[in-house]
């Protein structure tokens, strides 16, 4: 693997144009697989959710999923695309050993959806958007697995063979394609990353899909090519696969205008061809030349008769559409009265689903907001989880700000309580229950502590009396510590000052 | 008559990893013209009027409910391997210029 020269991102732009283009793949979150009624589900014993179809025997026949169909139309209607009355799938022919029928059943010049368009924010650009228009979303399948073995770990160079486990094979797959991105400038980069970012939350919020791009249910290609900057000529591209993190396509986006800049600048040009992402080393090296449309023999499937989508039934679809992500995130920072920086901050740690359901389960915005990125962000980190995976709900985080609120225990005390709730004690009232947490709220104890901190005390208490009321600090200190924290300090205060003035 | 060339049928005889000598891309070359141009005879009945078919029946909208039905099981997925399998994966030749 040889390291290319690349320009600086800053002469790239001086002289080129970046053009981007993005194909993203995502697997539907069916049950059962495009054709057949195998299994879908993540993780499984290779080669345990197969069966004829999937394995291209010979006379099996595929018969398509309805689910599949109807999540690729509400994909196509969410990003505003014409849905074809009519469409078949085809052929698309290749030899490759995860793919064993030698074709893939795909769509070709009838995609299911076409001409959309989805409306990009750019983040660190003030209410900026970016149209990103959709050139088609059609449906294909998914292909198997290989290990490569005998050379290095899972990689091609040096194996001996490889090792194919089809479980993948037949998973109902939506390619979604967009047309050329042009005049994005120095954005490029981070408008590629906020598609792809978008793209996974509109599709979160349809439900046709996991998303999680570490298990490969959301896969993105990256196309880029320059021309001369002003011109408004398109250059050759380049199609780097298999970028599949929302950073990666920033750095891939990234890198590919620096190596495509210093090609052109050396007076080469750019091949067009395939490339590859490495995330170790963030750089594209060469992969094979692009095939022509035309080597895939691309013809109508014979098994599967044509789709025509009912009009009546693609407008009940559409009529049912959740908001989208976009204005679903403007009106709740509307309602909750969040400054943009902490909106960003909420949708940045993955928190919008979470506090909106303890907003829901009755603490203040602000509250919730609190907890979830402070206290049980920090917690998920050290634990390396997800933030929605932390083993507490929105509701419990809503109880214990509750239980703050009715002054039954303090901020130190409601830390505890999580603490609890997350080692799996119980609900925070349980918690407060067993482990004793409550507040003493028996004000004759709360007086004795504060007449015994008085006599332990008598300069601190002087200089109360003389009117140094930030002296107070001190003896509450001492009335928490013989507390054993579990006072309201503000109650402690106000008989301090009782006492004293 | 369709003329279909040696590097036609070479580029072809690739794509389909088929290995062919120059002597029977030579043999091959003729025949394939021939079959073209017999497919090709189909232009003089079919005019505008007569849509291409793609199906022989007129049928749209065949679906099934999305639901689990059991499949093969291991041994039964595995058992025409033709290579032995390993790890409970089928085994096959290392792909050359190629990656996934």
């Amino acid at each position: 693997m040889t390291t290319e020269r690349t320009l600086s991102f800053t002469e790239a732009l001086e002289r080129f144009d970046p053009t981007l283009g993005l194909e993203v793949h995502v697997e539907l979150n069916t049950a059962s697989k495009m054709f057949c009624g195998c299994s879908t589900v993540f993780g499984a014993e290779p080669n345990t959710q197969v069966c004829p179809v999937c394995l291209g025997l010979p006379g099996a026949m595929p018969v398509l999923n309805a689910k599949a169909v109807e999540s690729a139309v509400r994909i196509g209607l969410a990003l505003n695309c014409d849905i074809a009355s009519w469409c078949r799938f085809a052929r698309k022919n290749y030899f490759y050993p995860d793919m064993p029928k030698n074709f893939q059943t795909s769509q070709y010049d009838e995609p299911i959806c076409f001409d959309g368009w989805m409306d990009v924010t750019v983040p660190d650009a003030e209410g900026q958007s970016v149209r990103v228009e959709i050139e088609r979303a059609h449906m294909e399948e998914d292909t198997g697995k290989s290990l490569h073995v005998g050379g290095a770990t899972g990689r091609i160079h040096g194996a001996d063979h490889s090792l194919v486990d089809y479980n993948r094979a037949g998973i109902p797959l939506i390619e979604i394609v967009t047309r050329p991105v042009t005049g994005t400038r120095e954005s490029a980069p981070v408008v590629a990353r906020a598609y792809v970012a978008q793209l996974r939350d509109l599709l979160l919020g349809l439900g046709v899909s996991d998303v999680r791009m570490e298990q490969g249910s959301l896969r993105c290609d990256v196309n880029l090519s320059l021309s001369p900057a002003g011109s408004g000529l398109l250059g050759t591209r380049t199609e780097t696969k298999n970028v599949n993190s929302l950073r990666s396509v920033e750095r891939a986006v990234r890198y590919e205008i620096g190596r495509q800049a210093a090609v052109l600048d050396g007076g080469g040009s750019v091949v067009q061809e395939t490339r590859h992402w490495h995330e170790d080393t963030g750089i594209t090296t060469s992969g094979r030349e692009k095939s022509d449309a035309e080597d895939y023999r691309y013809f109508p499937e014979p098994d599967l008769v044509p789709i025509a989508p009912d009009a009546d039934w693609v407008e009940s679809l559409r009529a049912r559409l959740p908001e989208p992500p976009r204005e679903r995130r403007a009106r709740l920072q509307e309602d909750w009265g969040f400054s943009d920086l902490e909106m960003r901050d909420t949708v940045g740690a993955g928190a919008l689903e979470l506090v909106e359901g303890t907003i829901a389960a009755g603490a203040a915005p602000s509250a919730a907001r609190k907890w979830w990125l402070s206290e049980l962000a920090r917690r998920a980190n050290e634990q390396g989880l997800e933030l929605g995976d932390l083993p507490v709900t929105p509701a419990d985080v809503a109880r214990v700000q509750a239980l703050v609120d009715e002054g039954r225990v303090n901020d130190k005390l409601a830390r505890q309580v999580l603490d609890g709730v997350l080692a799996g004690e119980g609900t925070p009232d349980e918690v407060v229950e067993r482990r004793g947490l409550a507040v003493v709220s028996d004000e004759g104890a709360l007086s004795e502590a504060v007449d015994r901190a008085i006599a332990a005390n008598p300069d601190v208490a002087d200089k109360i009396r003389e009117g140094k009321v930030a002296a107070a600090g001190a003896l509450i200190g001492a009335v928490m510590k013989q507390m054993r924290g579990q006072a309201d300090a503000g109650r402690v205060r106000e008989l301090v000052l009782e006492k004293l003035t | 008559m369709p003329d279909i060339s040696r590097d036609e049928v070479a580029h072809l005889a690739d794509l389909a990893r088929i290995d062919l000598s120059e002597a029977e891309i030579d043999h091959l070359a003729p025949q394939l013209a021939v079959i073209l141009d017999s497919v090709a005879s189909i232009r003089e009945v079919a005019a505008d009027h007569v849509p291409p078919t793609s199906h022989a029946l007129p049928l749209t909208n065949v679906f099934r409910e999305d639901v689990v039905r059991p499949g093969l099981t291991v041994e039964e997925a595995l058992s025409g391997a033709p290579v032995e399998p390993e790890q409970q994966r089928f085994s096959v030749p290392r792909i050359l210029g190629e990656e996934a």
